[in-house]
């Protein structure tokens, strides 16, 4: 088991002949991900790597069955490559794209709801379920299968943190990343709830960051979990009303700070990491 | 990126709000012409980013263009919340009855626009008591129809003719939130004069990563010169006043590595965020940037997932070598061509940390030196 996706799950690119979607479509390929397809309007008929080509999602998903899209797509175009995967009945769409406008994204995450697909992102590393299946960007070498979930708002961060797990003999169930921006598909709660459920995955770490409530809202829900959590929270350093780089990563109006989401997440029974590499002792505890 | 009262303005009235009349002004001379065009009593209005204008002294009101002039000369010497006045707004002084607050903007939580509405307008809405503020979460496929603006105006308490101003402003303001691409506008304090609304005040943000669709908005300046510089090369950057520079790639990592040095008692200068896929060049822009801002350590925190560790340390090298680097650097590598790039460090007589707070600390003891 794992959480969204498996070794079972079959995969298409958008954008997969550019250079972005290129590269990582080798990356995942060399991770074991099953992908059955590329999408780039004007290119259908030709083939990366043995991978075949479509002008459409539709085409794509006449020819084969599709579980899962993942888009690299410029941010301009990538809100009609998404209605696209969701119209031809694509049931996961990981965004990678950064800088989509928000009200591209809020129309996204509407139309998701409406057709019961899953949206992933914007600006995510994409998802991991170690040894099975990797959508997205993410270094392959560090994602190993075992007992632990990673949901996290950021990526390098959490391929520290994932890092560091590995390197301390924890493998991973499934890694989520929900994305840096303001509104994205998924929150920490949707994500926690299928941990919860999932019996592979024994104990949840949550990355979070300063800004927005996703971590307070995630605290109600691990109050009822029975599986262990433990959080590390980025931006504690942060001035209030600058925006760290990711576009949902600011204190406004004294809301979102770093003590406000560590008070919440320790009375919810979180264990709390001060710095990422303390996750791995944290977890030896724990497990 | 927020727009100034007076843009703001100039979209309500484009959308046919009602604004009180007024005019954008730079200069005292021009604000007495202003006042004697609108006659009567004006209010000279301050135009910063910033909230809180009237406490600070930025809003006055004159009762003469001579008046006016004085006003205006005054405002434009001074700083409001520590920011400088270049641009006034002189309008009517409008009747007031009642003041409301009206606002449209994005719950991250709700993934979608919310409606935020009280009868206590006024004052900043984070001091209004939670039972008299309504909100109202919007389905963007079903958009803002009339029996939403009935509802809103129930719970506010209004009927009759303001019940059906309601009707009419609630579907504009949110055609000009889904228009411009806003991430808030907000009308506060919108007022009751007479029989109808006037917008007394406009707040609009816009969402930057919309700004390439919306080129009737100008670009408004809202960084040190050093962000700025930093916002032209594509990378996210932060002014923090420490005395070591750091570049991470990805801004969680820059927000970690942050944390770790302050952990370890040490003072940030920046967040950077050189980006996932920074390559030779980017890596090199940011390095250059770093230096100009003079600090005493440089810390390079990388874990190579799109980044090549060899890429950050090559342009580390050519960077060194073109114009030298005055200042101790720690660099931590890891991932991707992790083994080339710390062999590319020591061929150059430098070596790179494994293991993130190690170098952090190592960072920290170079800056206490």
């Amino acid at each position: 088991m794992a959480i969204i996706i498996d070794e079972n799950t079959n995969v298409i690119v958008q954008g997969m002949t550019g250079n972005q979607g290129a590269f990582h479509t080798r990356r995942m390929l060399a991770y074991g991900t099953r992908i059955v397809g590329g999408v780039s309007p004007g290119k259908g008929g030709q083939s990366l790597d043995g991978v075949p080509v479509y002008d459409t999602v539709f085409a794509a998903v006449e020819a084969d069955r599709v579980d899962a899209s993942v888009l690299f797509i410029p941010a301009p175009l990538a809100k009609d490559a998404a209605f696209e995967a969701i119209d031809a009945g694509v049931k996961t769409v990981v965004i990678v794209t950064e800088h989509i406008p928000v009200h591209d994204a809020m129309e996204i995450v509407a139309l998701a709801r409406r057709r019961g697909a899953t949206i992933i992102g914007p600006n995510t590393f994409g998802i991991v379920s170690s040894g099975k299946c990797k959508i997205g960007i993410p270094p392959n070498q560090f994602f190993v299968p075992g007992p632990v979930g990673v949901v996290a708002r950021s990526g390098t961060l959490t391929y520290e943190i994932v890092g560091n797990l590995t390197a301390n003999g924890f493998g991973q169930s499934t890694v989520v990343g929900l994305g840096g921006d303001r509104v994205n598909g998924l929150t920490f709660v949707d994500v926690l709830k299928m941990f919860e459920q999932d019996p592979e995955t024994r104990a949840v770490i949550l990355v979070g960051e300063i800004g927005g409530n996703a971590e307070e809202e995630a605290a109600v829900f691990i109050k009822t979990m029975t599986k262990p959590v433990i959080a590390y929270i980025a931006g504690k350093s942060a001035p209030p009303g600058k925006r760290m780089g990711h576009a949902g990563a600011i204190i406004e109006r004294g809301k979102g700070t770093f003590d406000g989401k560590v008070k919440v997440l320790q009375e919810a029974g979180a264990a709390v990491a001060t710095l990422p590499f303390d996750v791995p002792g944290i977890l030896k505890e724990m497990l | 990126m927020k727009l100034f009262e007076y843009m703001g303005k100039e979209i309500f009235a484009g959308y046919g709000i009602k604004t009180p009349r007024g005019r954008m002004v730079q200069t005292p001379d021009e604000a007495a012409a202003a006042a004697a065009e609108i006659g009567g009593t004006v209010v000279v209005k301050s135009q910063v980013l910033s909230g809180k204008r009237g406490k600070a002294g930025g809003i006055k009101f004159a009762d003469n263009p001579d008046q006016a002039k004085q006003a205006a000369s005054e405002i434009l010497a001074m700083t409001v919340q520590g920011l400088k006045v270049d641009c006034l707004l002189v309008e009517e002084k409008i009747k007031i009855d009642r003041e409301f607050y009206l606002a449209i903007t994005i719950d991250g939580a709700a993934k979608c626009p919310v409606l935020i509405a009280s009868a206590r307008g006024g004052m900043d809405i984070e001091e209004v008591p939670e039972e008299f503020i309504v909100k109202q979460h919007i389905d963007i496929c079903l958009e803002v129809q009339p029996y939403l603006a009935r509802e809103v105006s129930r719970r506010l308490g209004l009927s009759g003719a303001l019940a059906k101003e309601m009707a009419r402003l609630l579907p504009t303001l949110y055609k000009i939130f889904r228009e411009k691409d806003a991430e808030l506008v907000e009308i506060n304090p919108l007022v009751i004069s007479g029989e109808g609304f006037i917008a007394a005040d406009a707040k609009v943000i816009v969402d930057e990563d919309a700004l390439y669709r919306q080129k009737d908005i100008p670009y408004v300046e809202d960084r040190t010169a050093i962000e700025k510089q930093a916002h032209d090369l594509g990378l996210a950057f932060v002014e923090l006043d420490g005395n070591i520079a750091v570049m991470a790639n990805g801004a969680g990592m820059s927000m970690g590595t942050l944390d770790t040095l302050q952990h370890y008692g040490g003072k940030p200068a920046n967040f950077l965020d050189a980006g996932g896929g920074t390559g030779m060049e980017g890596t090199a822009r940011a390095l250059e940037l770093l230096l100009a801002t003079k600090p005493k350590v440089i810390i390079i925190n990388i874990f190579g997932g799109i980044t090549r560790c060899d890429d950050v340390a090559n342009a580390f090298v050519q960077v060194k070598k073109a114009r030298g680097i005055p200042v101790p650097v720690v660099i931590r590598l890891v991932g991707t061509n992790e083994k080339e790039g710390v062999q590319i460090l020591q061929e150059n007589g430098i070596e790179a940390y494994r293991i993130m707070h190690e170098a952090a600390a190592k960072a920290v003891e170079l800056a206490q030196e």
